[in-house]
C-alpha cells in the first residue's frame, strides 16, 4: 500500500490523470451562453421589471384598490387616487421605488385585475439612482411596450395559479 | 560622436523590435490563459472584444489607464511607485539574452544563463518592495510569503541549471541550444525537466503555488493596495515572467529554436517559430495546471521545495556528473 502510494506520488499519476481530464473537457460543448447576444430561457413566472397594464380599449386596469401597496413587504409602492367624473376610481399617482423593491411578486399576486405585473425584462440598470424611481407614466409605458409578452405569460401561467 | 549616436539608434531599434512583440505577446498570453482556463471549466471565456476576444487584454489595459492610481497615505511613496516598475523592468530586460535563432539574439553574452538566473532572482525585489511600501498587513504577509517561496525554489532551479550546464560546458544560451542538436535535454534529464516546470510555477507565483496572492487569506497579497496602471504593471510583469520561464524551459530542455527533426517539412519553418511554439506549449501547460490544481498549504510548499526538490536535484547533479565522467562524455573546451 505504502509503496504504491509512493509510486503514485513520484510519477505524478494523479496530476496526469487530472491533466487528461482537463484536456478532454476542453473539447466538450460549452455550458455557458454568449450573454449579451443570446439569452437564457425565462419562465413565464419570471419576476422582472414592473409594468402597469391596460385593457384592450386603452383604459388602465388599475382600480386603485391599494392591495399591492398594502402587501408590499418593502413598502416600495405609493398610490394616490381620486374619483373621475364618470364615477370610476383611478390612481393619480403610482410610484414604485425599484431600489426598495425585493421582486417578491406579491403585488402581482394581490392584484385583482392583473394591472400590476412583473415582466420578463431584467435589463433595466441605470446610471443614476433617480431613474429607478418609477412613476405611473413609466410603468404604463412599460405595460404598453411589453403587453404582448405579458398577456402571453399570464395566459401560459394561468393553469397553475 | 556620430558613431555613438548611430550605435545608439541601432540598439534602440533592436530593443524596440524585441520589446514590442514581447509586450503584445504578454497581452495575448493573458487572453490565452483566461481562455484555456475557461475552456477547461466549459465556459466561453473572453470572446467579445476583437476576433475571438483577442483584444480583451488591450481593452483591460485601456481600462486600467483611465483608473485612478490610489497611493495609501501611510505608504512609502517612492518605493510604492517604484515596485511595479522594478517588477516589469526586470521581467522585460531578461529577454535581452534569449536567442530566437542562431543569429537573432539581442546580446549574445557568454554568461547568458547566469544573467537570466540573476535577473529572475531579482524579480523578488519588486514584490518585497511593493508589499513593504504598502504599509498594510495583507501586502506585507503576501510579500513575505512570496520572498520565502521564490528564494526557496530558486535554489532548486539553480541546481537544475547546473545539470544542464554539466552536459553543455558553456553558460552561453546559444551554446546550450546547439548542444541539444542530437538530443533534447528533456529526454536524458526528464525528471529535472519536471522539477524545473514545477519550480517555475512556484517561481512565478502561479497556481498551485499562488500563496502570495491567496485571495481567500490575503485579499490579493502584495497587490492589495495597488490600483490602476500600477496594478496593471504588476500584472504585466508577472505574465512577462511566466513567459520568460517558459522560454527558459524551452531553451534548457526543449532545444530552443531547433526543430524536432531536421528533415524536409520541418526545415521550412523558421527557427524563431519553433521557439515560440515551444514557449506556447509550455504556457498552455501552465494554464492547464492553473485550471486543475488546488492551492498548496504553505508548509507543504516549503517541504516540497527544500525537502524533496533540492535533495532530488542535487542527487541528480551527482548522477549526471558521475555518468559524464565515467563515460568520458564531459564537454571539454
Amino acid at each position: 500500500m505504502k509503496l504504491s502510494r509512493l509510486f503514485k506520488t513520484v510519477l505524478l499519476i494523479d496530476f496526469l490523470t487530472g491533466l487528461i481530464i482537463a484536456i478532454k473537457q476542453i473539447f466538450k460543448s460549452k455550458k455557458t451562453i454568449n450573454y449579451p447576444f443570446e439569452k437564457g430561457k425565462i419562465s413565464p413566472r419570471f419576476r422582472g421589471e414592473h409594468a402597469l397594464r391596460r385593457y384592450p380599449n386603452g383604459e388602465e386596469r388599475c382600480i386603485a384598490c391599494k392591495l399591492c401597496e398594502a402587501i408590499c413587504p418593502a413598502q416600495a409602492i405609493t398610490i394616490e387616487s381620486s374619483q373621475r367624473e364618470d364615477g370610476s376610481r383611478k390612481t393619480t399617482r403610482y410610484d414604485i421605488d425599484m431600489l426598495k423593491c425585493i421582486y417578491c411578486g406579491l403585488c402581482e399576486e394581490s392584484c385583482p385585475v392583473d394591472a400590476i405585473v412583473q415582466g420578463p425584462n431584467f435589463e433595466f440598470a441605470t446610471e443614476t439612482r433617480e431613474e429607478l424611481y418609477y412613476n405611473k407614466e413609466k410603468l404604463l409605458d412599460n405595460g404598453d411596450r411589453w403587453e404582448s409578452v405579458l398577456s402571453a405569460n399570464i395566459k401560459a401561467d394561468n393553469p397553475f395559479r | 560622436m556620430f558613431d555613438y549616436i548611430n550605435i545608439l539608434f541601432v540598439e534602440t531599434y533592436k530593443i524596440l523590435f524585441l520589446l514590442i512583440p514581447i509586450l503584445v505577446a504578454v497581452a495575448m498570453i493573458v487572453w490565452l490563459d483566461r481562455r484555456v482556463w475557461a475552456f477547461v471549466q466549459k465556459r466561453r471565456g473572453p470572446n467579445v472584444v476583437g476576433p475571438f476576444g483577442l483584444l480583451q487584454s488591450l481593452a483591460d489595459a485601456l481600462k486600467y489607464v483611465f483608473k485612478e492610481i490610489i497611493i495609501p497615505a501611510s505608504s512609502n511613496k517612492v518605493i510604492f511607485i517604484l515596485a511595479p516598475i522594478v517588477t516589469m523592468t526586470l521581467a522585460l530586460i531578461a529577454w535581452a539574452v534569449i536567442p530566437f535563432s542562431e543569429n537573432l539574439v539581442l546580446s549574445n553574452i557568454n554568461v547568458g544563463i547566469l544573467y537570466l538566473f540573476a535577473v529572475s532572482s531579482l524579480g523578488v525585489y519588486g514584490i518585497i518592495m511593493g508589499g513593504w511600501a504598502s504599509n498594510s498587513k495583507y501586502p506585507f504577509l503576501g510579500s513575505i510569503r512570496s520572498a520565502a517561496q521564490m528564494v526557496s525554489y530558486e535554489v532548486s532551479i539553480g541546481v537544475i541549471i547546473i545539470n544542464v550546464l554539466l552536459c553543455v560546458g558553456s553558460l552561453n544560451l546559444s551554446d546550450i541550444v546547439l548542444a541539444q542538436k542530437n538530443i533534447w535535454f528533456v529526454i536524458p534529464l526528464f525528471p529535472m525537466f519536471v522539477i524545473f516546470f514545477i519550480s517555475a510555477l512556484a517561481e512565478t507565483n502561479r497556481p498551485p503555488f499562488d500563496l502570495p496572492e491567496a485571495e481567500a487569506e490575503l485579499v490579493a497579497g502584495y497587490q492589495t493596495e495597488y490600483s490602476g496602471m500600477m496594478y496593471a504593471m504588476f500584472w504585466l510583469g508577472e505574465y512577462a515572467n511566466i513567459l520568460l520561464m517558459c522560454a527558459m524551459g524551452s531553451i534548457l530542455f526543449l532545444g530552443g529554436w531547433l526543430s524536432p527533426i531536421e528533415t524536409y517539412p520541418f526545415n521550412l519553418i523558421p527557427s524563431p517559430a519553433w521557439l515560440i511554439l515551444k514557449i506556447l506549449f509550455l504556457f498552455i501547460l501552465f494554464a492547464l495546471v492553473k485550471a486543475i490544481v488546488p492551492r498548496y498549504r504553505y508548509d507543504q510548499l516549503m517541504r516540497l521545495g527544500w525537502k524533496i526538490f533540492l535533495p532530488l536535484s542535487l542527487t541528480w547533479v551527482v548522477l549526471t556528473a558521475s555518468y559524464l565522467y565515467f563515460f568520458n562524455l564531459l564537454p571539454v573546451n
